[in-house]
């Protein structure tokens, strides 16, 4: 199996992850073919980053660091998208 | 009021307003779409009729979206987002393959999500059980064959409901028309879609007893709902609303125009802000300039205590919305109901009354000297001023004055651009407001929450309490009376930030007759009470 790509973000998104930063989250990691997964914690629980009930499940606070682990020929571009999406505070730079 | 006049049936009920506005009209008593009856097919003919009727509420939320735009899209965007999400429909296919109709297959597996939402802790995330119900239903009505429910609503109709969903909201015209809950939400969707499109909405109301067609007034100000009204609260309303709707029509240009009293007087109306961020979204046209600039929410990121840049970037970003109108920055405020993390005292017993505001800087120094630094480098660029927020003997000023006197020295030495700004108190204790001839300040602030909590000995957040407090209290009066005079013998101006001018009409006028030079608010109030002053006669 191959080692996926991962990375770390600290989340500073006034509200958290809620229904407009969890749509973008969502609608971006669709745009790549990878198996991705995001979590809270550094130990999980890792779920489907591609799935908008699951991501607002998380009911991630504002200051949460989030992790991002990928599998797949994309991997590592998605995971650099995803980082970059948080970091920019979920303002639009996705296509 | 006479006995004759009084409406046999009338009834009123509190609820909490959601949007501000007022309705007088029918009501029209909102019927759920009940379950169709729907006849099953082959455990094949219903997965296909879930996947067609999934395809079809995508589409038409796309559709949506596209004519809708801004809040709206957003909102439509997360249902799509639902809609899409195989997690949500894979348990409903997984029933209907046990032979489970597709309608209840679809609803059962929604429903699960939805009271998993309304028993979440965070009012956010039971709000957001609506928008589920709201996709849940789209659904049902296309499996069912229904379309849209609504023909329309008549003329200044109340439509009464536990709920309304945002996609029913959209489809609905509201103007002249209100919305009365018996649950709902203030954080809800449609809750932020009637604000935005300034449709009066009332929540939480409770049972409401009334039938289809009964007259009610809907007052999504102070927030009552009253069924059958007297006659002469009607034509009181009526009148009201006239007034306001006159009003309406020049809103956009009257929020530009400089507020002036009809005796001719003119007053500064300024905005409150918290975050920066929240002025990409307001013209500055609209008012004269920033009042109150927390700067709390600046020290509560991630990254610890800003340092000077972080902070310069921060009053620069404020200066370049403001162009040359003023910038009223209050230094860090934190302590009290604002507590940072790894910096405020811990366990305070009486937080309010402790190490908090200008006590806080000047216990620590190097902190407060970095944003005092910042602040001076800023007015070199724009019209900043410093307002010091928990002053409650002259020594404190005394001591900020120093520090700044000494941080302008240093940064002289060094060659950076700089200028001193004035240096004002926010007069918030008593002990400031009844002696402030004793103070060195530029100008006065009043911080009318925190002087109205301290002059009453009333804990402004106590819901038990909330009674009691009010800012239009004969002793709170007395002191703005005398604070406005000595500053004015003085020579200094003086603002008020606090939404007393808002709440009050009252208030606002008893401010003009003092002379009052500038009114702050959070920017949701301007137009209102920029209203409210060319109302008062002045002179």
């Amino acid at each position: 199996m191959t080692t996926p790509s991962t990375a770390s973000v600290l989340m500073e998104h006034e509200v958290g992850l809620h229904a407009r930063p969890s749509v973008k989250l969502t609608k971006l990691a669709k745009t790549f073919d990878a198996k991705i997964e995001v979590a809270p914690a550094a130990d999980g629980p890792w779920i489907d980053a591609k799935s908008i009930v699951k991501v607002m499940a998380v009911k991630a606070p504002k200051d949460t660091v989030l992790h991002f682990r990928a599998v797949g020929a994309d991997a590592d571009a998605a995971v650099a998208a995803l980082v970059r999406l948080v970091e920019a505070d979920f303002e639009d730079e996705t296509v | 009021m006479t006995e004759a006049a009084r409406s046999p049936r009338r009834a009123a009920y509190a609820g909490r307003p959601a949007s501000p506005g007022l309705a007088l009209g029918p009501v029209i008593v909102d019927r759920k779409a009940g379950p169709r009856e729907r006849v099953a097919g082959s455990v094949e003919d219903e997965r296909a009729a879930l996947e067609s009727a999934l395809a079809a509420a995508t589409a038409s939320l796309a559709e949506l979206m596209q004519s809708t735009g801004g809040d709206a899209a957003e909102i439509i965007e997360f249902q799509l987002a639902l809609a899409e999400d195989d997690t949500l429909s894979a348990p409903a296919f997984a029933e209907i393959a046990t032979g489970t109709p597709a309608h209840e297959a679809w609803a059962g597996a929604v429903d699960v999500l939805v009271s998993d939402y309304q028993a979440a802790e965070e009012e956010y995330f039971r709000a957001r059980a609506a928008d589920l119900t709201d996709l849940r239903d789209r659904v049902l009505g296309t499996l069912s064959g229904v379309g849209e429910l609504d023909a329309g609503l008549p003329e200044g109709a109340i439509l009464l409901a536990e709920d309304v969903t945002p996609s029913r909201f959209l489809s609905l015209d509201w103007t002249g028309r209100g919305i009365a809950l018996t649950g709902g939400s203030t954080t809800s969707h449609v809750a932020m879609l009637a604000r935005s499109r300034g449709v009066p909405m009332l929540v939480a109301i409770g049972a409401v007893e009334a039938g289809d067609g009964e007259i009610a007034l809907l007052d999504a100000e102070t927030g009552r709902l009253v069924v059958a009204p007297d006659a002469d609260e009607c034509s009181g309303i009526a009148e009201h609303m006239a007034r306001r709707n006159e009003q309406a029509e020049f809103d956009a240009n009257e929020a530009r125009r400089p507020a002036v009293t009809a005796g001719g007087e003119e007053i500064a109306v300024m905005i409150n802000v918290a975050d920066p961020a929240e002025l990409d979204a307001i013209d500055p046209e609209i008012c004269d300039g920033i009042g109150l600039a927390r700067t709390e929410l600046m020290f509560l990121g991630a990254g610890g205590l800003p340092d000077e840049e972080t902070q310069l970037a921060a009053y620069q970003r404020l200066i370049a919305w403001a162009g040359s109108r003023p910038v009223t920055v209050r230094t860090l405020d934190a302590g009290g109901d604002k507590p940072i993390p790894g910096y405020t005292l811990d366990g305070e017993s009486n937080s309010f009354l402790g190490v908090r505001g200008v006590r806080l800087s000047l216990a620590h120094p190097d902190v407060f000297r970095v944003q005092v630094r910042a602040l001076l480098r800023a007015a070199a660029e724009g019209d900043i001023r410093i307002m010091i927020p928990m002053v409650s003997v002259p020594a404190e000023m005394k001591r900020v004055k120093t520090i700044v006197a000494e941080e302008a020295d240093r940064l002289a030495g060094l060659g950076v651009p700089h200028r001193v700004p004035p240096v004002g108190i926010m007069v918030e204790v008593p002990s400031a407001a009844l002696a402030l001839e004793r103070f060195d300040t530029d100008f006065a602030s009043i911080g009318s929450n925190d002087l109205t909590q301290l002059i009453l000995g009333v804990d402004r957040d106590s819901e038990i309490l909330a009674p009691l407090f009010d800012e239009r209290n004969e002793a709170v009066k007395s002191a703005i009376r005398q604070l406005i005079a000595v500053a004015h013998d003085k020579g200094r101006k003086v603002g008020i930030c606090g939404q007393g001018p808002s709440d009050h009409p009252d208030f606002a006028e008893f401010l003009v007759g003092l002379g009052i030079d500038s009114i702050s608010l959070n920017p949701d109030s301007i137009i209102e009470v920029t209203r409210r002053i060319a109302a008062i006669e002045g002179g």
